[in-house]
């Protein structure tokens, strides 16, 4: 960056020629899989192994073949209720404590937060087993609530709403305690609204990983009517495994909506994640 | 903050009668612990108790309809005397040491490549990170249609360079290799990001002065970006370790691609221990494995936590 100062003015601008080309060819190889993956979602099937990215004849076949022969719609509704309760409840739940963590007062806060924080590097694979056995005791089986419930406690959610909460600006809640309002009044119509940002960029995170995972469903979920679409296309490629037009059918519509969101969302998704490591 | 409230307090008691302030404390704790008892409870049940099991089923043997029998250390002599234990626990080994170099290098690197502000590098983040909106089935079901043999496309670009017959996933000294490639193009946007972050909170100024005193880029690198990043790369380091180690992207793309072959040649831990548990219902034996992955983790995070002073990453 500070190579300029040793350069003259017809050196930088070819060596930040240079770098430019080097990044763009990084970046669309990057992205030719995903577009790779698109681009055969609409091949037919003696083409699919042709190397050339525009299909030849254009097919919307597949994507008809995925949606009305395999039971995929299902499976999309499956992930979408499961995914939109996990975030509500998950964003529900992480705002009350990330508030009472960083701005009420009682005894074994520290401690509480310390116990809760020792869990963020849990990682399910980890505790795969135990879960499920849990779960299993429980009676949650192939049910949408064990789907659903082991899903949403996460510390990171929690760690940085807290943070997001011990630097807001006292004044308001004051203002709102010397109104007469209780705690829940000031948790709903003062904090709430206060935190819709980091509240929006933690929605669409949890919901992207809802959408997107894979390890749980599969443990959690033996009965067909209840598989989310990540266990339906492992369980479809494994059926279909020459149909390569079909599987990456399947997988463009898994793929599409989320690449749509972060399309849209981009700036925030990628914001949220440059902070969420660090403060 | 904390000297407000205090003088607050000062002013309750002052004013009102003693009771009503203790009152009025009593009041902010059961308001405080109803606000936490959802997630406190939730992360005790499905997260706390989950790991106190994974430390202790493994003296039990589980059978897949729930029925405990007390076995001692039996499950443990059985993971020592277990080649397969070794292998993975081997596989696994390399799999960490392949890919958290990796991630950091290319985060890093990728982060150095489009650190200026401009939209030309906007646009460039965005497709270094766009791999990690797509789940990982989907990215094993992609690359293992990119792989295939002969026909596939590497296959292709290789005989082109008259390199015949590699098969990346069906060769056991290949597979391996290739599933790391795959993590590191899945993750490296990601990390790519929080160097983003840690690079941003360094002042220009110092740079600034560098250059007034003649130090070159090499120079600039070594001596004012690495010392500052140390935070950040300390939470990319640990991160992507834990990960690593406790095979959180590592299952699905297994699963999906090669299903810990050919020839275990890709069986980490944790593919290991799903095959026990849900395949052979040797739940047992399967925590038992488990708890050594809880013992190596809770070691990671107690070496985080005293070495940020309770999850501060920040310098000071």
């Amino acid at each position: 960056m500070s190579s300029a100062a040793f350069l003259a003015p017809r050196q930088v601008t070819i060596v930040r020629g240079v770098w430019m080309a080097v990044t763009l060819v990084l970046a669309l190889m990057t992205i030719f899989p995903l577009v790779y993956m698109v681009s055969i979602a609409f091949k037919g099937q003696t083409e699919v192994f042709s190397p050339n990215l525009i299909p030849k004849a254009p097919t919307f076949g597949n994507v008809i073949y995925v949606l009305t022969e395999v039971p995929f719609l299902r499976y999309l509704a499956n992930t979408f209720v499961v995914s939109i309760v996990v975030t509500v409840l998950a964003l529900w739940f992480h705002t009350m404590a990330g508030y009472a963590l960083a701005r009420l007062r009682f005894p074994g806060r520290e401690t509480i937060f310390l116990a809760i924080f020792s869990t963020f590097l849990v990682s399910l694979p980890v505790i795969i087993v135990p879960l499920f056995i849990l779960v299993r005791w429980m009676g949650m089986l192939n049910t949408y609530a064990g789907l659903i419930v082991p899903a949403i406690f996460n510390a990171f959610g929690i760690f940085l709403l807290r943070q997001y909460y011990l630097s807001l600006p006292r004044e308001l809640e004051e203002a709102a305690r010397i109104d007469g309002a209780g705690y829940w009044r000031i948790y709903w119509s003062v904090i709430l609204p206060l935190s819709r940002p980091i509240v929006a960029s933690l929605a669409i995170l949890f919901f992207l990983a809802n959408w997107n995972s894979f390890l749980w469903p599969l443990t959690v979920a033996s009965d067909s009517n209840l598989w989310v679409v990540q266990v339906g296309i492992a369980n479809f490629k494994s059926q279909y495994s020459a149909s390569w037009n079909y599987i990456m059918a399947a997988s463009t519509i898994v793929a599409a909506p989320m690449l749509v969101i972060f399309v849209i969302f981009q700036r925030q998704i990628m914001e949220s994640i440059k902070t969420s490591g660090l403060k | 903050m904390s000297v407000d409230t205090s003088s607050m307090t000062v002013t309750a008691v002052r004013n009102r009668p003693r009771r009503r302030s203790y009152d009025a404390q009593t009041r902010e704790w059961i308001a405080a612990y109803l606000f936490i008892l959802p997630d406190t409870l939730g992360l005790l049940v499905f997260v706390g108790l989950p790991m106190l099991f994974a430390l202790i089923i493994g003296v039990f043997d589980v059978n897949g309809f729930g029925s405990f029998a007390f076995v001692g250390l039996a499950n443990y002599r059985r993971m020592a005397a277990d080649p397969l234990f070794w292998h993975c626990l081997r596989v696994t080994a390399i799999y960490v040491v392949l890919l958290v170099p990796s991630l950091y290098v290319t985060g890093l690197g990728l982060a150095l490549l489009v650190q200026r502000t401009n939209r030309f590098n906007a646009v460039m983040r965005s497709m270094f990170f766009a791999p990690q909106m797509v789940s990982l089935v989907v990215i094993a079901v992609i690359w293992q249609f990119l792989s295939a043999d002969k026909i596939g496309l590497f296959a292709r670009i290789f005989s082109f360079f008259g390199i015949g017959g590699v098969s990346l996933l069906g060769n056991p000294s290949l597979a391996l290799i290739t599933t790391v490639f795959v993590t590191v193009w899945f993750l490296m946007g990601f990390y790519m990001m929080i160097f983003l972050g840690g690079l941003q909170d360094i002042p220009r100024q110092y740079y600034e002065a560098a250059t007034i005193d003649g130090a070159s880029p090499r120079q600039q690198f070594w001596h004012i970006t690495m010392p500052l990043l140390r935070p950040t790369s300390f939470f990319v380091l640990l991160v992507s370790l834990v990960a690593a180690v406790a095979g959180s992207q590592a299952f699905d793309l297994i699963y999906v691609m090669t299903r810990g072959g050919p020839a275990n040649a890709t069986s980490v831990m944790i593919t290991y221990i799903y095959q026990q548990a849900f395949q052979y219902s040797a739940f047992g034996y399967a925590a038992a494995m488990s708890s050594i992955l809880v013992v190596v983790l809770m070691l990671l995070t107690g070496v985080l936590f005293f070495m940020t002073r309770g999850g501060r990453f920040d310098y000071e």
